[in-house]
């Protein structure tokens, strides 16, 4: 057991991958063969995910050296720095990983009914393999140059899989933008990496973060890495594409969307705290964070008020809260140079910006995946012709209501947690910024509250009466996510100080994620 | 080519990247988006080639290279990272341009907009 | 489908790019070249072979199912090769001072050993059969899209 947990890092990115590659072999033989491998390799998976972030929280940070003499050799015998590639897992990659595997698992069995009437069911599951391969791989490298490659390989698969229905012209068009937008952030990631290995000769995070000045090209370089990454999260005004994308997808991917646009969040995040950290403008950078996160919650609701289309107005509501984030881990940003601040009301801040990423991970893709059970059942996506299905979808309107319950805030449920927490801490930031959150919280309940009246209540609609119940595995799918919500409204308190507290400490301490590569050889 | 400033290399990347963001922001045909893209990844990897390079040095194999100093090979290994990606990527848009073709019978992306709002 | 005297020319030279695509796989670790560059070089050969027959009678040639399977087994050959030094880590090169690929060049300038490098020729084979069905198939799909067929699941 102690071998696998030293071998988890590139089991965990692997494994997929070979599964990704034997899936065209198996599946041209037998379809049930296929299922199975995908859902045992991502079972297996999320089974070594769980072992390896107990094992970080308990024990410290995982370092993993690709092709060396032993796997805890960072710098080779006789070098000064080092050479290989290099996985680090600290606190905060364990947490987005828990997250990437329980959802992946979640989509990958809604997929086997929401898929089942189309063609090339095979390519689909290789793609959503390589698609976990890639939000695996974004989470645990240790250099830029890796997450270059792993951020492309996650939107490549991606943008194929948004354009998998080519029947429709729609979703064409929106993964040519996802395509697009994704390219071009990538590249400006490139050049960011090129710009600091010409300055410091090295690619591995942590050594950057020792030899790191704030020079011209490094302000650059910072600026290149923030705006790609704001880019792929949809940050507004960089937004314009996230709608037309998410709405078209397969609901099973648009989850698995949510969960990637989290790890460029996290990217951001290690950038800011970690690369950067010892010279970086903490309150500017901060400040910026900040103001952006407001006008991403603000626009982000107010457009979605008015949609029509239920996955483009989930989508919209994706964009607020993905501001919700940012407004927390912004102030924890800006308070950073101030120990005081941060242990008053800094550490709290990011760690309600952190359980917000938990939570939205929990109920957001629960809820595309309830959007996308209306759109399997009556064939279009439009508000207004849907009507009375709450008769023939009992399960799926009991999961939207948690749902919903959750994105508001409503207490007892796990949204409420999250907000509070940054309630608290931003009011003693500034208190207006915690009005405009409770504002955008009230519109949020009564946009979803609209569009559920208008999709579950009312009288049953004749051209509806023949259609036979949500598939049994779309339930399941939505139910394993239902559970999560329910675990982590139990038990808050365990939640915030096992995974929540370790992965904000991780951030804020940069000195230990440095010595994990530079430090004692095993 | 000693009488070349040596930073022409990177005023090169510079100008293809300024020229491939004027062509997509500007330009309406789908086909010349996917140009522009490819022109700003010719710049990139313009730029990462010429980050490595030292004065009078040599290709940085072994076999056969004259005496002296040579180049630094990481940023080649970048490189070409990057051009693989590159070439997925492009294979990708075009089939869906192709696609959104057949779809809608126009490569104009003000024409074929179907999703607004 | 191009006149006779391209039909004829491009079956002559189809050989002699095949086996500069091979030299370019084969020499990776010792000149410029590897995998995906001579991988690249075949499938220029395939798009002449493309060009100068018509789509519709290569895929008579190039059958959708045995360019998946040889994908498919490049990738999988790639990922046993990394998998194998697994007892010390993840993409050990336990080829080296054993008589495959296994002999220790001396550093320096000098004429190139083809029998060094332990793991890495064998994946720069895996990595270009996987080139060369790849970028086949994707190549073979859009020709044959824009002719108006469509290649079955």
């Amino acid at each position: 057991m102690a071998a696998l947990i030293t071998q988890a890092p590139i089991l965990i990115i692997a494994i997929p991958l070979v599964a990704a590659f034997l899936t065209p072999l198996i599946g041209m033989a037998s379809k049930k063969a296929r299922n199975a491998l995908v859902i045992v390799s991502l079972v297996f998976v999320a089974f070594l995910v769980f072992a390896l972030a107990r094992d970080v929280v308990i024990n410290g940070i995982h370092v993993y050296t690709l092709g060396a003499t032993s796997p805890g050799q960072t710098i080779p015998t006789g070098f000064m720095v080092p050479v290989r590639i290099i996985l680090e897992i600290d606190a905060m990659s364990a947490f987005f990983s828990i997250i990437w595997s329980i959802v992946s698992l979640a989509a990958a069995i809604y997929s086997l009914s929401h898929i089942a009437n189309e063609t090339g069911q095979t390519r689909f599951y290789t793609l959503l393999l390589l698609m976990v391969t890639g939000g695996f791989g974004m989470m645990f490298t240790g250099d830029l140059f890796n997450l270059f490659v792993f951020l492309e390989i996650a939107s490549i698969s991606g943008g194929a899989l948004i354009a998998f229905r080519t029947r429709f012209g729609d979703t064409q068009e929106g993964g040519f933008k996802y395509i697009v937008v994704s390219a071009i952030a990538g590249l400006m990631v490139l050049f960011a990496t090129g710009i600091l290995y010409g300055q410091y000769n090295s690619l591995n995070i942590a050594i950057l973060a020792q030899a790191i000045q704030y020079t011209t090209l490094d302000q650059i370089a910072l600026a290149l890495l923030l705006i790609a990454f704001a880019m792929k999260t949809g940050m507004v005004p960089l937004h314009l594409w996230f709608p037309d994308a998410y709405s078209v997808a397969p609901a099973s991917i648009t989850g698995m969307l949510v969960i990637t646009s989290h790890a460029c969040m996290y990217a951001a995040f290690r950038v800011c705290f970690t690369l950067y950290g010892a010279v970086i403008d903490a309150p500017v950078v901060g400040w910026i964070l900040i103001a952006f996160g407001l006008l991403t919650m603000f626009i982000g609701v107010t457009m979605a008020v008015f949609q029509k289309d239920v996955m483009r107005f989930m989508s919209y509501h994706a964009i607020s809260q993905l501001g919700y984030m940012w407004l927390g881990v912004g102030v924890g940003l800006a308070v950073l140079g101030n120990p005081g601040l941060l242990a008053t009301y800094g550490r709290d801040a990011m760690s309600g910006g952190i359980f917000h990423i938990l939570n939205h991970a929990m109920y957001k893709p629960l809820l595309f995946f309830t959007g996308g059970a209306l759109f399997h059942l009556t064939g279009t996506r439009d508000l207004a012709k849907m009507g009375g299905l709450a008769h023939k979808m009992k399960w799926t309107t009991i999961l939207y209501i948690i749902g919903t319950l959750s994105i508001s805030g409503i207490p007892p449920l796990n949204g409420f947690s999250s907000k509070i927490l940054i309630y608290e801490s931003v009011y003693q930031f500034n208190p207006i910024f915690t009005v405009i959150g409770i504002i955008v919280s009230i519109l949020t309940l009564a946009s979803f509250t609209k569009a559920f009246h208008s999709a579950f209540m009312g009288a049953e609609l004749p051209e509806y009466k023949g259609v036979k119940g949500v598939p049994r595995s779309m339930i399941v799918g939505m139910v394993i996510l239902a559970a999560g919500i329910i675990f982590i409204t139990l038990f808050p308190a365990q939640i915030v100080n096992w995974i929540l507290h370790p992965a904000a400490d991780a951030l804020i301490d940069r000195g230990a994620y440095i010595n994990a590569v530079t430090g004692v050889i095993p | 080519m000693e009488h070349m400033p040596l930073n022409f290399p990177f005023l090169a990347a510079a100008l293809l990247a300024a020229v491939s963001f004027y062509i997509m922001i500007f330009k309406k045909n789908l086909i010349k988006l996917i140009m522009g893209i490819a022109m700003m990844s010719s710049a990139v990897n313009l730029f990462l080639v010429a980050l490595g390079y030292r004065a009078g040095g040599n290709a940085p194999i072994y076999t056969d290279v004259p005496e002296g100093p040579m180049v630094l090979p990481v940023p080649q290994a970048l490189t070409l990272t990057s051009i693989v990606i590159n070439v997925a990527v492009l294979a990708l848009m075009l089939t869906m341009v192709m696609q959104i073709y057949r779809h809608t019978g126009s490569l104009d992306s003000e024409k074929s907009r179907k999703l607004k709002g | 489908m191009l006149s006779k005297i391209v039909r004829t020319v491009a079956n002559q030279l189809i050989v002699f790019i095949l086996i500069f695509g091979l030299y370019v796989i084969a020499h990776g670790h010792l000149t410029p070249g590897g995998g995906f560059q001579g991988g690249a070089v075949i499938v220029s050969g395939v798009v002449m072979l493309l060009v100068a027959f018509s789509s519709k009678e290569l895929k008579k040639s190039l059958r959708e199912r045995v360019l998946t399977i040889l994908e498919s087994t490049g990738a999988l050959i790639f990922a046993a090769l990394a998998f194998a030094g697994i007892g010390t880590a993840f993409f050990y090169n336990l080829l080296v001072d054993t008589p495959i690929f296994g002999r220790i060049p001396p550093t320096g300038p000098g004429p190139g050993d083809f029998w060094t490098g332990g793991v890495v020729p064998l994946m720069n084979f895996a990595v270009g059969l996987k080139v060369v069905a790849g970028l086949s198939a994707v190549v073979l799909a859009m020709a044959l899209f824009s002719s108006g067929e469509e290649v079955e699941e």
